[in-house]
């Protein structure tokens, strides 16, 4: 084949034709005309009919891509394979259309096309690598097709398409800005869309297209917080970066009483750059707003972002850990901040890139809040082995956090610095050490001193800098220190850096009084040295001159003269100008004395110290973790970061109705198969939103009442109750602390209940107990590890078995209890018989199953004959009758319809429906039936046969079959009259999508410990009174949902047991209940959706 | 947030060997300010991550001795964009077995696939390598002969199914007929040792890798005797969080293959155990063109286990010129020109504790060093964590089969430094 040796090129060998390829530089004319020829193969070789031809082409040319040579002239050969069957010729071609489309947009039309079919496949991925392709080829022309596209790709079943769909949108905006309007209402409809995988890629979109559309986002706010955790990181970053911005336009700053209350008192023990910080006026704008506004409570909206962020900083990507860093850094209270150290300071163990950027930000954090990072101060100390850019970003933290207490320690380390071999380090040492100094008094002797030992360093750079530090110091308090003047004037003679001689010349000239007996000889030495000096310090001998005149000039007058005689005829004319002003300044002439008289204090007037401050203070406008912020300079495109609003806009925008909620919860089921919910996943979901419906306060104030701390820890809470209560919150920030004796005091409150989980506790322990031998085995074993490997083997497989044998013993060892309770199935026939009102169904009773269905099978049976069985039926439907159509709609014709919850006669995996009519009108409906009905994929219907006629004021009922396939998704069909036709949908609550089965206590042990894991739901509820008696509660959950109850040996849990219709899936469920209201309800199903849709519908059924 | 504009790489000698646009073409002449940047920092090491142009800015990382140049336009957090091309560095490695040019450039078709589905219109979309795998086959040499005979393609003909789920890093329908799962807990010992042998600053930094092949859809379930000291953790997204609040146990369906479960930091409120002493006394002779260095290094607080694998690097200051050393055990190399002096040590055995001692040869004239050089050391203990971390068992759910099992204890120096 001749594709072979081409290809060897790719593989980097150094023979073969197609090397000059990648040897030569494509400018090269000499082979542009052996260019073309080649690329003749290669049309050739596309042109045939062999993939692996076409193949090897693709190949050879996305290579000449990838190096950055032109294929362009390729385009028409290459193009003409968009449609090729073989799909990796098929994928570098899109590659290639990608690259040029817009280079040859006439020829890029061709393949529109095929693109356009594949929009409209049937798999969901051909359909999102289409829009993907179609959406990435920029030709304008295509606009309103790209549009079109993405519109409908927004509203397609497939989530996975709708991200694609966001994805295309920016690329449709850049294209053409125009279609922004429409964009944003692609953007508004995938914006309410539920599953986490369009989280990420719409907010992107938006953030592309419309980030001042910030109104947007209120109805989604809360979703967006509760999808967070299960969004992938890219999308997790855009989001919460997003969201840090939406919470500092809608909510108060949490900060607003502490600003006043406690920087204070840190401004009077630091008097440091801290305050500064947050610059005058917002403070006293502050202060003035205080007294009119009522204390602080944070939004629980605010509350929500503030909670649901916090796990991510455990995330592994270091840019999530800086998005949620910044966020809190950003938005949360004073005390909370702090939890973001620990996260931050683990990124340091990251690659250099990584700990570049976040030491810069660290940087920017500890100018203003120092005490966050004090404890980690260790994790700063610098390696010789770092490089120089970390080290000094390193310096920078250390010289942030040193204070009072811990600056020995950090000039200790310092010191180590200074002999380092990196130069420039040394130098930004010195520096730190200088800016020590001014921060904290007490030590700005002892740094004094050691920077001027450091005058005697052998390297000119260190001395230099130390110079240049030290005159800084000096102008503190001049006075003191007349000795290290005489020292420095000294150095004049060794030290050659210019800086650093231009430093002592002015120190000297500035303290000339303090060392009177030396300056004039400085001077004179320098009056010899002047031209051969470098411009700064020509200055600085001009400077000296002056100033000596002015104080000495018995001794220095001839000495000045002659170095302005000099600096008059220097090349530099900024230092002949400066000659001459100062001449005409300081020596008395006829003609200026107005101004000579007033020399003196013009160039001795005193002068303030330099504030030598972080390069890093007033960094944080820019919104941390930026890349404006990192380049301390606005990017484009940066969005500001709003500042906090005065007033709090109105926090109802962002609540959604409940019932809305639960119709996309239902989509969700809707597209079972695709997401594959992970339980965890609905779980949390759940418990966010529960919290967020009832009130409460932000913890920080410590206002939250009991309620509030047991729903907004939930983990903490149960943790407690397997621990002891010190446990909770270990290791949490301050905030926590006041949740802590709250905790205690349920604690107490509880103490009855919680003697009840112990003895369950217990009965786990046991079993765990039985397994601990066999976990410890596995340890040793594997300790022994690489020695024997093949042993540790063996054991291995035979402590498994061991376990199986374990395991049916355990079984047997709890039937005892189950002896305990051998009296439940009595008190369970009690309460069937007696507890039980109409309405609900029953079916646990089989006598009472069998004379439902009984009725059914009658009623299919003599349909006509009605009047009697709808009446005789009613009582046990799941959930009260439902309308199908309304009777204005239906032009007379009423329709309801409701779960009979029997047994469908023709189909045991369909649900039976007992539809009703009812004739409003004045003339009779005829030919009543259904009509061909569009079905989503799985679900079926068993029509009821035809209602030839139904006169005026006359009902009747049939029974129809449904079979859901397990699912929510409503089944849509006609009901045709012999006139007209209805569009009419029956969408099943969950709990009717299954029937109920009857299991002994152990069955259900049994099978319940085989669904643990990812197939158990856990919800924890607070029943109100009204529903904390056994009936009660039983009625609930079984109007709720067609299960059958299972009899129990503790009075506090309730079972009940079913399974799906479609699949005859076990669902269980579980509530364990306590005397007090807190109860707890576990589903274990291998359905995963139905089971966290069924906790919910519980949950909600017992708390109303 | 346009994110990822283009993708340079480039080698050491600054040769751009593959660039990738994933909107307009940018000239490659926007590395130019690169360049520059690069010369200014005269250490690879010391090159701005972030280089503003007036166009454009650039974020790069190195690795492996190559550049990854990205072009960004706009407003994008860096570490977003650092994070990615990490990620990208990671999967060349992960596919190719190492991330050099010489890889890159033969896998050119690959790496431009990868490229293609790992980034669309510079915003991240398969980042996880069981989808990438899915994908995209990884080159194996077995496959790249068959390919060549059968002209079949590395792309995969079945449609990846992982981008769909809500567990976007397992790949659907695994199969093994051994099923496996190993962790290594592996803790690198962090430390600075000051001149007087006492400890300025320890810590532990711990992961535990994982190796699982397992078929179906486990549910795994570790759990640790004292899970209490870990301090500070990092997950992989598997893992449900909640169960590790509430009850200190990682419950995950993992991917499948190798990855890195958990990262996590001991507390360094902890004493941490210093497995290493090192007396040493390296002095220059002011005046005189020669200096002493000696250097023995010892077990202390090994728990008893053996310390292998010891190194000793040295970065020696410019002055020095040679060294002429006689080591007790090992061997030792002294490269004149980065003057970097190894120490190849190998394993202490208590009885003799190895010592390297000799003289050092000073460029005349030049002034005696103010400094004395730090040195780094590398050590490996096997069957030890040095935290006391241990896992306690591992259960899985979900599936019927039996897995084997195995977890594996190794500690390290880390960034472990001794000062003199």
């Amino acid at each position: 084949m001749s594709a072979a040796p081409a290809y060897s090129e790719d593989k980097g060998g150094s023979a073969g034709p197609g090397e000059a390829e990648y040897g030569h530089d494509p400018a090269s004319g000499g082979i542009f005309s052996s260019d073309y020829k080649r690329h003749d193969d290669l049309k050739e070789m596309l042109d045939t009919n062999k993939d692996s031809l076409k193949l090897e082409a693709m190949k050879r040319i996305v290579a000449m891509i990838a190096r950055g040579k032109n294929a362009s002239d390729l385009f028409p050969a290459v193009v003409k394979n968009v449609a090729c069957k073989n799909i990796e010729v098929k994928k570098l071609v899109y590659v290639y259309l990608v690259r040029y489309a817009e280079e040859q947009q006439d020829l890029a039309l061709l393949s529109i096309s095929t693109f356009q079919r594949g929009l409209k496949d049937p798999n969901q991925l051909i359909r999102a690598s289409a829009l993907r392709v179609l959406s990435s080829i920029r030709v304008p022309i295509i606009v309103p097709i790209m549009m079109l596209a993405i519109k409908e790709a927004a509203s397609d079943m497939s989530p996975y398409v709708r991200k694609t769909a966001a994805h295309a949108i920016p690329k449709l905006y850049s294209l053409d800005s125009d279609q922004k309007d429409q964009l944003i209402e692609v953007i508004e409809k995938l914006l309410a869309d539920k599953t986490t995988l369009v989280a990420g890629s719409v907010v992107m979109a938006f953030e592309e297209v419309c980030p001042e559309r910030i109104d947007l986002i209120h109805k989604n706010y809360r979703k967006l917080c509760n999808l967070l955790i299960d969004v992938e990181e890219w999308g997790q970053v855009v989001i919460i970066s997003m969201l840090t911005r939406y919470a500092r336009t809608q909510f108060l700053s949490p900060t607003q009483n502490e600003s006043l209350l406690e920087e204070n008192p840190e401004k009077a023990f630091y008097g440091s750059e801290d305050d500064e910080a947050k610059g005058p006026g917002s403070e006293e704008a502050a202060a003035a707003a205080l007294p009119t506004r009522k204390p602080y409570v944070m939004d629980p909206d605010h509350r929500l972002l503030l909670r649901n962020t916090k796990p991510l900083l455990q995330s592994r990507s270091a840019a999530v850990v800086m998005a949620v860093a910044q966020l809190y850094f950003h938005l949360a209270p004073k005390a909370e901040v702090g939890v973001i150290a620990k996260a931050l300071v683990r990124l340091l163990r990251s690659h250099s890139e990584v700990q570049y950027v976040v030491l810069q930000n660290v940087a920017t954090m500890s100018i203003k809040r120092r005490g966050m990072f004090e404890p980690y101060l260790k994790s700063f100390y610098i390696r010789s082995t770092d490089p120089t850019q970390i080290k000094i970003l390193k310096l920078e933290v250390l010289t942030n956090l040193a204070n009072e207490t811990n600056i020995p320690t950090v000039l200790r380390e310092f010191q180590t610095y200074i002999r380092s071999m990196d130069k420039d380090f040394v130098a930004a040492t010195i520096q730190a050490i200088g800016r020590c100094a001014t921060n904290i008094g007490r030590v700005r002797d002892t740094c004094l001193n050691g920077l001027v030992q450091l005058l005697s360093n052998r390297d000119e750079l260190v001395v230099a800098e130390s110079v240049v530090v030290i005159k800084k110091l000096l102008q503190m308090q001049p006075a003191q220190h007349g000795e290290i003047i005489k020292h420095l004037a000294k150095l004049t003679d060794n030290i050659q850096v210019p800086m650093a001689r231009a430093s002592i010349l002015w120190l000297i000239g500035e303290y000339c009084e303090h060392v009177p007996r030396i300056a004039p000889d400085v001077l004179r030495k320098m009056a010899k040295s002047f031209t051969a000096e470098e411009d700064i310090v020509k200055l600085q001998v001009i400077n000296l001159a002056a100033k000596l005149y002015l104080t000495n000039s018995k001794q220095t007058k001839l000495l000045t003269q002659y170095v302005l005689s000099l600096a008059k005829y220097d090349q530099n004319y900024d230092i002949r100008d400066r000659a001459r002003f100062t001449r005409q300044l300081i020596v008395p002439s006829e003609q200026g004395g107005a101004l000579s008289r007033h020399a003196k204090k013009l160039f001795l007037a005193p002068k303030p110290a330099p504030v030598l401050e972080s390069s890093f203070k007033d960094r944080d406008h820019f919104q941390l973790g930026s890349l404006s912020h990192l380049l301390n300079a606005k990017a484009t495109g940066y969005q500001e970061l709003p500042d906090w609003p005065e007033e709090a806009p109105d926090p109802s925008v962002r609540n959604v109705e409940e019932e809305d909620l639960s119709l996309i919860e239902t989509h969700v089921g809707l597209l079972g198969e695709y997401t594959k919910v992970p339980e965890w996943t609905k779980c949390s979901n759940r418990e966010k939103r529960k919290e967020k419906e009832k009130p409460f306060y932000s913890d920080s104030e410590g206002e939250s009442g009991p309620t509030e701390s047991a729903d907004s820890d939930p983990e903490s809470e149960s943790e407690s109750d397997s621990k002891s209560s010190s446990e909770s919150g270990s290791g949490e920030s301050s905030s926590e602390s006041d949740n802590e004796d709250q905790d205690e005091d349920e604690e107490k409150g509880r103490s009855s209940e919680s003697e009840q989980s112990e003895e369950e506790g217990e009965k786990k322990k046991m079993k765990k107990r039985k397994k601990v031998p066999e976990g410890q085995r596995e340890g040793s074993s594997s300790d022994e590890g690489s020695d024997s490997s093949s042993s540790s083997s063996e054991s291995e497989m035979t402590s498994d078995t061991e376990e199986e044998q374990v395991e049916p013993a355990s079984w047997r060892k709890k039937t005892p209890p189950s002896g305990k309770s051998a009296p439940a199935p009595k008190e369970i026939s009690l309460l069937d018989l007696e507890d039980f009102t109409p309405p609900s169904v029953q079916p646990v009773s089989p006598p009472m199953v069998v004379s439902t269905s009984l009725a059914a099978d009658l009623e299919g049976l003599t349909l006509t004959d009605s009047p009697l069985v709808p009446s005789l039926l009613s009582p046990v439907s799941g959930a009260g009758r439902q309308e199908l159509l309304h009777r204005v709609a239906g032009e007379g014709l009423a329709v309801d319809y409701t779960f009979s919850r029997q047994p469908f006669s023709g189909d045991p995996h369909m649900v039976s429906v007992h539809i009703h009519f009812s004739n409003s009108s004045d003339t009779p409906i005829k030919g009543l039936h259904v009509g061909t009905p569009k079905l989503p994929a799985g679900i079926s219907i068993q029509e009821f046969p035809e209602i030839e006629s139904l006169s005026p004021g006359e009902s009747t009922t049939a029974i129809m079959g449904i079979n859901f396939c397990d699912s929510t998704q409503a089944a849509n069909f006609q009901l045709c009259t012999q006139t007209r036709q209805f569009y009419v949908s029956i969408q099943p609550p969950v709990g009717e999508l299954m029937a109920p089965v009857f299991m002994s206590e152990n069955e259900f042990k049994k099978e319940q410990g085989k669904l643990t894991g990812m197939n158990e739901i856990t919800e924890k509820l607070t029943l109100p009174d009204a529903s904390r008696s056994d009936h009660v509660v039983v009625q609930k959950v079984t109007a709720t949902a067609n299960l059958g109850r299972v009899p129990c040996g503790t009075s506090d849990e309730y079972r009940f047991a079913g399974r799906t219709l479609t699949s005859g899936s076990l669902v269980l469920l579980t509530l364990d209940a306590r005397p007090t209201g807190a109860a707890q309800l576990t589903v274990n199903s291998e359905k995963m959706v139905i089971g966290t849709m069924l906790v919910k519908d519980v949950v909600q059924a017992l708390t109303q | 947030m346009k994110m990822i504009h283009s993708l340079f790489l480039i080698n050491c000698s600054g040769d751009i060997f593959l660039e990738k646009h994933w909107k307009s073409v940018v000239s490659q002449s926007v590395c130019d300010y690169f360049f520059e940047a690069q010369e200014k920092a005269a250490d690879v090491e010391n090159v701005p991550p972030v280089i503003s142009t007036p166009h454009h800015y650039l974020i790069s990382i190195y690795r492996d001795k190559l550049f990854f140049v990205s072009v960004i336009q706009t407003e994008v957090p860096p570490l977003f964009v650092i994070e990615f091309l990490h990620r990208v560095a990671d999967t060349f490695q992960d596919y190719f077995g190492e991330c050099s040019e010489a890889a890159i450039k033969d896998n050119v078709v690959i790496v431009y696939e990868l490229l293609e589905e790992m980034l669309d219109n510079g915003f991240p979309l398969a980042t996880e390598s069981n989808i990438l795998k899915e994908l995209i086959k990884p080159p194996t040499i077995l496959r790249s002969v068959v390919n060549s005979i059968t002209g079949s393609s590395n792309v995969g003909d079945t449609l990846p199914t992982g981008q769909l789920s809500n567990i976007p890093w397992r790949r659907a329908g695994v199969k093994y007929t051994n099923n496996e799962a190993y962790f290594d807990v592996v803790e690198e010992i962090d430390a600075i040792i000051d001149k007087s042998g006492s400890t300025v600053f320890a810590e532990i930094q711990g992961v535990i890798d994982a190796c699982i092949k397992l078929s179906g859809m486990p549910d795994l379930s570790l759990s640790f005797m004292n899970p209490r000291l870990l301090d500070d953790v990092s997950f992989h997204p598997c893992i449900r969080f909640k169960r590790w609040e509430s009850e200190r146990v990682l419950s995950f369906i993992p991917p499948d293959g190798n990855f890195r479960l958990i990262s996590y930091r001991v507390s360094s409120q902890n004493l941490v155990a210093i497995p290493v002493y090192v007396k040493h006394s390296i002095s220059f002779k002011e005046n005189s063109s020669c200096g002493r260095f000696d250097v023995t290094i010892g077990p202390k607080q090994n728990m008893g286990k053996t310390i292998e694998g010891v190194t000793v690097t040295v970065h020696m200051p410019k002055v020095v010129l040679n060294m002429n050393l006689t080591p007790t055990q090992g061997s030792y190399t002294f490269d004149p020109v980065t003057k970097v002096l190894t120490w190849d040590v190998g394993k202490i055995t208590p009885q003799k504790l190895p010592s390297l001692k000799g003289l050092v040869n000073l460029q005349s004239g030049a002034p005696k060093p103010e400094e004395n050089p730090s040195l780094n050391i590398q050590f490996k203990i096997q069957q030890l964590a040095i935290s006391g971390l241990k896992v306690n068992r591992l259960d899985m759910y979900g599936e019927k089969y039996k897995p084997f099992k195995g977890v594996k204890y190794v500690t390290k120096a880390g960034k472990f430094q001794v000062r003199t």
